[in-house]
């Protein structure tokens, strides 16, 4: 017997979908009580099975909002919001059987010790109780647990604490894992810990949905990636289309003494192929196609004009690049 | 049984109908509760005895020993306040226990834990999680109730006695009743206080329910406070729900006199069933935005 039964007690949506998309919204909307502007606006979202999605913004971007409505804590005000073809907001009972989630904080049972947090999270699904002790110490396993298991969750640092949170999420197979900033707090090594698991998940089958505000996160894990701001989509597309998406292949941060908008204007007139510029705290920052002997002509440049140069730097485009350009603000805070 | 260990489709439809996912889920909600009131039960035994235990303590053994009596002199008075104030207790622990295990649970779990946005993942309506909190506090109660009866029963000077007159279709029906209604009071209060504001809960709802709802003495005795003709505190005390779970307790468990039955059957009812809806439709509005 397969473990979820695969659409057994619940028929099809009507109207077979072009690829199978785990999630679909259509205008979806919220709009808190008293705020002026809505916190998610008109989105459309597809996610499709066995990718791992990411909703990349800053602050209050309504990544929180999103996913929120998606896992039926956060009511809708206007739109549509589907996962496995069930309406979140119509059926929120039913929709809640097919979404694993790790929260933003740690919400572990403080009552009960690890293992208990799994086998008990197996059984609030249905699960029976060999089973689900089954699962619980196969899972502690797997996330390298094991020796904790009959510790208080308060004795868990920070990234094992996550860890366990993202097994007890998958336990019960879910459609979607969602993840809301998984690592934030973390330290960088169990980062990469955390990274690695998701990376294992996914390659197991496991569809997620993460939200994070590192670029280099929604980069490194996402299959696909939706840049939000202020409520909006302003791009969804692979983290490498995205990149390309900005016509220029190379980012060229430039420091120097005096005025920075001038040192901007001076420097884009005198490369050859730059596509954007900007200023950046203590010089500029050109986007330009062409990095062959990029170095000695910027150099050259700026000699030719009298710059004194106190730094220079060249990177490939990042994400962050990308949002830079679609809202002229950094992605960090 | 087959172990999966090869990758396998994940489903992407719902494995099960809403009504069954709710029903194991109500199981092992309550059944997680079990383990836990298991793993601390002698602090729960322990939480729910020492306050019952004082009172008696101080009221009805001290203050006979010491000469500073209440409700009279001598044993036969002492014995009358004692038969007043044994139910009382009941009526007070059942009303702890609903506060104890649901709202300050609560306070904590919507605090600083958010332990409960865990918990309303739950595959089942987010109303039945509220329920369930008012199920285990019910159950509580009644476990409270059966431990506190025979201590406070047995914690007397010499000589002083509660008249204890059990009856039996009283005590099945009236004190479920009283543990339902008063941890419908725990959920309502434990979504309508903030973390942070429990100590205000405690002086400005629970001290006030505790003194004026009955527990030392009985309502008829109220009638003679009072202004001209006016029994301002009995008319006063009659919004108070405690004070029907102590008269029904008073009719339950002795021959004193008590509130008339059919005030306190439809009224307790109707407290249960005010206090629950109120307590739902917090939890609702704490829950989702
Ligand atoms: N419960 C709420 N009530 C009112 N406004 C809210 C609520 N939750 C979020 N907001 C507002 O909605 C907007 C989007 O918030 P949201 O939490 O979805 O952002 P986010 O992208 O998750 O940000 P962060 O990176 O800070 O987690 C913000 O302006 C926020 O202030
Ligand atoms: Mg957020």
């Amino acid at each position: 017997m397969g473990p979820s039964g695969v659409g057994t007690s619940v028929p099809a949506p009507a109207g077979e979908r072009r690829r199978d998309a785990v999630i679909r919204t259509e205008q979806l909307q919220k709009r808190y009580p008293g705020a002026e502007a809505p916190a998610v606006d008109h989105l459309d979202l597809e996610v499709f099975a066995g990718e791992i999605f990411g909703l990349l913004g800053p602050n209050g971007a309504g990544k929180t909002t999103t996913a929120g409505m998606l896992t039926t804590r956060v009511v809708p005000s206007g739109g549509r919001a589907e996962i496995g073809g069930v309406d979140v907001a119509r059926h929120p009972a039913l929709a809640k059987q097919l979404s694993g989630i790790v929260s933003q904080q740690n919400t572990l049972d403080r009552q009960l010790n690890v293992w208990e947090n799994l086998y008990f999270h197996g059984r609030l699904f249905g699960m029976g109780s060999r089973r689900s002790r089954h699962r619980a110490d196969e899972l502690l396993q797997q996330f390298q647990l094991a020796r904790w298991a009959k510790a208080s969750v308060y004795a868990l640092s920070g990234g094992m604490a996550q860890r366990l949170m993202v097994a007890r999420a998958i336990f019960h197979e879910p459609a979607v894992l969602f993840l809301d900033e998984p690592t934030a707090g973390l330290d960088p090594q169990s980062r990469l810990v955390l990274w690695e698991l998701l990376g294992e998940l996914n390659a197991q089958g496991q569809t997620i949905l993460l939200t994070t505000h590192y670029m280099e996160e929604a980069d490194q894990l996402c299959g696909r990636v939706a840049i939000m701001d202020h409520g909006h989509l302003l791009a969804l597309d692979t983290p490498a289309a995205l990149k390309q998406s900005i016509g220029a292949d190379t980012v060229l941060t430039l420091k120097a003494a005096g005025d920075a908008a001038e040192l901007r204007e001076k420097m884009a007139a005198a490369l050859d192929g730059v596509t954007a510029s900007r200023t950046v705290e203590g010089g500029a920052q050109l986007q330009l196609r062409g990095i062959e002997r990029l170095v000695p002509r910027a150099v050259a440049a700026a000699e030719a004009l009298g710059v004194d140069l106190i730094d220079l730097s060249v990177s490939e485009p990042s994400l962050e690049t990308v949002f830079i350009n679609l809202t002229g603000k950094e992605l960090r805070d | 049984m087959a172990v999966t260990e090869t990758p396998h489709v994940i489903g992407t439809r719902p494995p099960r109908s809403v009504a069954a996912a709710s029903w194991t889920a109500l199981g092992a909600l309550l059944l997680r509760d079990a383990v836990v009131l298991r793993k601390h039960v002698w602090e729960f035994v322990l939480r729910t005895l020492i306050q019952p235990f004082l009172l008696c303590f101080v009221f009805l053994f001290v203050f006979p020993k010491i000469g500073q009596n209440i409700g009279g002199r001598g044993n036969a008075a002492e014995s009358n306040f004692a038969t007043i104030l044994v139910p009382g207790v009941v009526g007070i622990s059942v009303m702890f226990q609903g506060v104890q295990s649901i709202a300050l649970a609560m306070a904590q779990e919507f605090g600083f834990t958010r332990e409960i946005e865990d918990r309303v993942q739950a595959p089942c309506p987010i109303w039945l999680v509220a329920v369930e909190k008012v199920i285990s506090g019910t159950f509580q109660g009644l476990l409270s109730a059966a431990i506190v009866l025979p201590i406070a029963s047995v914690v007397h000077a010499s000589g002083v006695q509660a008249h204890l007159a059990l009856h039996w279709g009283l005590i099945l029906t009236l004190v479920p009743l009283a543990a339902v209604a008063m941890s419908g009071l725990g959920l309502l209060l434990g979504t309508s206080f903030e973390p942070r504001n429990i100590g205000l809960m405690f002086g400005f709802i629970i001290l006030p329910i505790t003194f004026l709802g009955g527990t030392y003495y009985s309502f008829d005795r109220l009638a003679a406070v009072r202004i001209g003709g006016f029994h301002w505190l009995q008319t006063l005390v009659l919004a108070n729900p405690l004070l029907y779970v102590n008269e029904g307790m008073r009719a339950a468990f002795t021959a004193a006199p008590h509130l008339h039955l059919y005030v306190v059957y439809p009224v307790l009812v109707g407290f249960a069933v005010l206090f629950m809806s109120l307590g739902l439709r917090n939890f609702r509005r704490r829950v989702l935005s």
